[in-house]
């Protein structure tokens, strides 16, 4: 064994060159070969690149996907998201362990199947679904699992096991994925016709300082959902002094409920990546990285292989776009499983092949980016809609949308509605609109952007999707009038829980607390002073925390507790001073079985 | 270095430019609480306790800089109260049992918890179970105690760069992990230093300890604090 | 007119925090002559006998008759104050907290080195072992808490006789600490 770790780490780690930058996809190749990267591969790849051991492991123990120990042979990710557990996730849960023979956390004896649960991975509307060793595997049911159980136990290839195929380039010979798109509604921005080159090249006749201004005239904000301008990013980027200047692209699109990321990457990439070399030609950089979420890795060879196509028509390479002096080229970068590296400096971190933590700030990434650089991150989106707009203009896409909030905007539905997919909507649309395009007229509450953003009831759904009104960055979840409203808001917050990085105290200790505190009060055991200290906890995590993770987390407790107060008030008991979830029976149970004696409480209540 | 001039809870106060607003009150007299920031080491910002209120947001007076005109409100009800939330939540999160600690008296957090009056915090206590790290040969890592301020992580670094202490895990798992090989070799003035260096009982150095009586402890008669 | 009457218990304590209030020195003899204890171990009296003002709890709960105990208090006292770190956070028996509640008793009883019996005590008439040691305010509501290991004598005192004259609790720096 010792032999084999030795000579699979240096194998490895010499293919990398021993670039501490890379850590990540080291201990992703050396996790392939090996099935996990227990101690002493951690250390031989700490010896092996002259870092200490403490260092590797911290990387290994951050991301999901990575794993001290065995995760099978075959690795079964179960999401785990609100939208799943709608679909009858806990059937096909189930299935799974009944069929394969472990819990949930565990890999068989035998090493063969390993089930894991896993945040949101961006297939809310054809849930449930799992990564099976990457392979995506959508709308399962207790028959499909039978069938899949089946197949690993008689040692099938992951590959082999997917039987139809989805949409559009799902279809294609390098991605093969039975993925839907559902595309419902195009626009003119992201799903319009595109001629590949066209972009760029009006791009690049005009000067860097043009393209910039042109952004500014469009008004166009970051898509991801903080809404930063693009064109005011960009102008900082290429303003601040580096000895280069970095183009990142963020594809970890983790806000549970959002896909449309995944659905540009599958039928829109060419557009993405003329964005990108658009953004390195004004902000002045020659290289670009997409950070692509560990949960889309089933779209790297397809993507690598539209780069090169890319390349070979000289969008990218050298003189890119027929702009003499002008070399830029995209590289991928995997993730390895973190909500929090949609966060742009944690993301850069994680490129660096370290810990995804956000970093401390000033400085700024268009200040000091990805390996010491000035960068601009950019979301998906944005990219494409930065093509657009340099082919059509700034002043068309603000006629479009609303007043601070230009153009149109993707957004994944899902939840309940009949038609669940991808719509491309003008900023300003309400959530009424939406909810008939939909066809989800039933709906009792929408969440807008995700678990971070906002739930709003009936009287709410005359307010419009936009930055000044309610955020996206591309979730939009559907609660149907028969859901549990608390459920719902307690799958976000052990979400948040989970994806916490852990580094500042309040995010870190406040999200375990706010849960604490709301299981309380479902459990019934709830007083109005408790509702008071659930929103006042609610503001100290949010004005406390570090980063938007934190700063967001609690909103799925205060924006029901303003919204739907009733839902937490029928479940307080209502004039009580004090209430506690201590069960004097439940607490002496395991001291009484151990002992052997039958417990006996003698007081009354 | 260029002054600059901004102000405190509306003291006048000045600033040499790229110093953080923590560093800049200090020299103007003001205590902003902290507990993860160390003078010398790069700030993290990981506590979030001497958070203030710039211009209507909240932000870490340890990573953030002082600058011109900058209006800071740092002593208000409502910002002393998330602070002391702050604190509770740390000995909540963590198993601090001050009685069988040997930092008690010189323990930075307890400091903080009888500057602000701490009885019971207001959160429910979180039990989680830590191991204690006692393989290093010259200091014990007690777990139990750690705050995560990552004082030794940035502190205690061997002559070529490597780290002894690092952050292992995420979220609410998320703790100090120490490289036992490296420890080993730790001279008698870093593991002098590890165990100063950290504010709480997490690191101490071994076979020594209680030198101090009760009563004559750092903080047992002054707050923490009261020396700025 | 009635003295104010005061209850005190030691649960999963020491007994430490009851000798601090001894502690008060001459203040002691002030103190008797200021109020009628109950239900106490200073008096021995083992069941309430009326209703009190003050409940002075030491230690917090660790066993089913702690709990019981607690409750009885909460019942009896108007105003119940959880008194030293055991009972604000369960102090020392709560280092136990991380240990599954087999393996403590299985500790104790089956592989000391000098236990010669070879089960864990099961007779019915035995508090129960919680699954793990609680504070206080985890049970019942709490009133006010002095902290301390044991909270100093003076605490114990200026909140007392402030509690008695109705005036609000002051807490100097000095007095206020965990250890």
């Amino acid at each position: 064994m010792g032999t084999n770790i030795t000579a699979v780490v240096t194998g490895v780690v010499d293919a990398y060159k021993k670039d501490r930058s890379r850590l990540l996809d080291i201990v992703r190749d050396v996790q392939a070969q090996l099935g996990c990267v227990n101690d002493e591969a951690a250390a031989q790849i700490a010896a092996s690149m002259n870092v200490s051991r403490v260092d590797v492991d911290g990387v290994v123990t951050f991301y999901h996907f990575f794993s001290k120990t065995p995760v099978g042979k075959y690795s079964v990710y179960l999401n785990n998201s609100v939208t799943a557990q709608m679909n009858g996730r806990a059937a096909v849960a189930k299935s799974f362990t009944d069929l394969a023979g472990c819990q949930f956390g565990q890999t068989t004896a035998d090493g063969l199947i390993g089930l894991f649960d896993t945040s949101c991975i961006g297939m809310n509307d054809q849930e449930p679904a799992a990564l099976i060793n990457g392979v995506v595997f959508t709308r399962l049911n207790a028959d499909k699992v039978k069938s899949i159980v089946g197949d690993m136990k008689a040692g099938k290839k992951v590959e082999d096991m997917v039987r139809d195929h989805g949409d559009g380039a799902n279809q294609s010979a390098l991605v093969k994925s039975m993925v839907n798109n559902n595309i419902q509604r195009k626009g003119p921005v992201i799903f319009a016709p595109f001629e590949s080159g066209k972009a760029l090249k009006a791009a690049v006749a005009k000067s860097p300082d043009d393209v910039i201004e042109e952004l500014k005239v469009s008004n166009i904000r970051g898509r991801g959902g903080a809404g930063f301008p693009t064109g005011m990013k960009w102008e900082f980027c290429r303003k601040a002094q580096g000895a280069k200047h970095y183009v990142v692209c963020n594809a970890d699109e983790g806000e549970p409920g959002t896909f449309k990321d995944r659905v540009i990457l599958t039928e829109a990439p060419a557009l993405l990546f003329e964005g990108m070399a658009i953004g390195g030609y004004a902000v002045g950089a020659s290289e670009g990285v997409l950070y692509l979420r560990a949960e889309y890795m089933y779209l790297r060879k397809y993507l690598e292989d539209v780069l090169d196509g890319l390349r070979k028509k000289s969008v990218l390479g050298a003189n890119a776009g027929g702009k003499s002096g002008f070399n830029f080229d995209i590289k991928i970068q995997m993730g390895a499983g973190a909500y929090i590296c949609g966060e742009e400096s944690a993301l850069i971190e994680s490129a660096e092949g370290k810990r995804g933590e956000p970093r401390n700030r000033p400085p700024f990434p268009v200040q000091n980016g990805y390996m010491g650089y000035p960068t601009t991150v950019n979301n998906v989106e944005t990219y494409c809609a930065a093509a657009r707009i340099v082919l059509e203009g700034g002043k068309w896409f603000k006629s479009m949308g609303t007043a601070q909030s230009a153009g149109t905007k993707l957004v994944s539905v899902s939840g309940d509605c009949r038609k669940p997919g991808v719509y491309e909507i003008e900023f300003g649309t309400t959530v009424q609109t939406l909810l008939e395009l939909v066809d989800g007229r039933t709906a009792r509450a929408v969440q807008v952007g995700g678990p971070s953003g906002t739930c709003v009831g009936k009287k709410d759904f005359g307010r419009r999707i936009c930055y000044d009104d309610l955020a996206t960055g591309g979730s939009i979840i559907i609660i149907g009038p028969n859901r549990d409203l608390l459920e719902v808001v307690h799958n976000f917050m052990e979400f948040f829980v989970e994806e916490s990085c852990g580094w500042c105290a309040p995010c870190r200790a406040g999200n375990q607390l706010l849960l604490h505190k709301l299981e309380k009060i479902m459990h019934g055991h709830g007083t109005e002073g408790d509702l008071k200290e659930l929103e006042s906890w609610c503001k100290i995590v949010k004005s406390m925390s570090r980063c938007g993770l934190g700063q967001t987390s609690p909103n799925p407790i205060a924006t029901t507790l303003q919204n739907f107060r009733e839902v937490y008030e029928a479940k307080i008991r209502k004039g009580a001073d004090y209430d506690t979830e201590f069960d004097l029976l439940a607490s002496v149970q395991e001291s009484c079985r151990v002992a052997g004696r039958i417990p006996n409480i003698h007081e009354e209540h | 270095m260029s002054e600059l001039q901004f102000t405190i809870d509306g003291k006048d106060c000045k600033a040499k430019s790229g110093q953080t607003i923590v560093e800049a009150a200090r020299e103007n007299g003001i205590y902003i609480p902290t507990l993860c920031n160390f003078q010398g080491m790069k700030p993290a910002g990981t506590c979030r306790i001497c958070t203030v209120k710039v211009a209507g947001r909240y932000q870490a007076a340890c990573t953030t800089p002082a600058a011109p005109g900058m209006i800071v409100e740092s002593n208000t009800p409502e910002i002393e109260d998330m602070r002391k939330a702050i604190v509770e939540m740390l000995f909540v999160e963590g198993n601090h049992m001050c009685p069988t600690c040997e930092k008690s008296g010189n323990c930075e957090l307890q400091a903080l918890g009888y500057r602000y009056t701490m009885l019971a915090p207001r959160f429910p206590y979180l039990w989680p179970v830590r191991e204690v790290d006692a393989h290093a040969p010259k200091i014990y890592l007690d777990r139990n105690r750690c705050v995560q301020c990552l004082r030794c992580v940035r502190g205690i670094v061997t002559g070529d760069g490597k780290h002894v202490f690092a952050l292992s895990q995420r979220g609410n798992k998320v703790g100090i992990d120490i490289d036992a090989q490296l420890a080993a070799g730790l001279s008698e003035d870093q593991a002098k230093k590890a165990m100063d260096q950290c504010p709480v009982g997490a690191i101490l150095r071994k076979e020594i300890g209680f030198a101090v009586p009760i009563g004559r402890r750092k903080y047992d008669g002054k707050p923490i604090g009261s020396e700025v | 007119m009635s003295k104010p009457i005061v209850a005190t218990a030691s649960l999963a304590g020491c007994f430490g925090c009851h000798m601090s209030i001894l502690d008060i020195d001459e203040r002691i003899l002030t103190l008797i002559d200021l109020v009628e204890f109950n239900k106490s171990p200073i008096d021995d009296i083992k069941k309430f006998t009326k209703m009190c003002d003050i409940g002075i709890i030491e230690g917090g709960c660790c066993n089913s008759e702690n709990v019981e105990n607690l409750r009885a208090f909460r019942k009896n006292c108007k105003i119940l104050i959880s008194c030293g770190e055991c009972a604000i956070m369960g102090g020392l028996p709560a280092m136990r907290n991380g240990i599954p509640v087999k393996e403590c008793l299985e500790e104790a009883y089956l592989k000391s080195p000098t236990v010669d019996d070879t089960i864990i005590p099961n007779d019915d008439e035995l508090p129960m072992i919680l699954d793990r040691v609680y504070p206080l305010h985890e049970i019942v509501k709490i009133d006010y808490y002095l902290p301390g290991c044991p909270p100093r004598a003076d605490l114990i005192w200026e909140a007392l006789v402030a509690l008695l004259n109705n005036k609000p609790l002051s807490l100097p720096y000095e007095v206020v600490k965990f250890d």
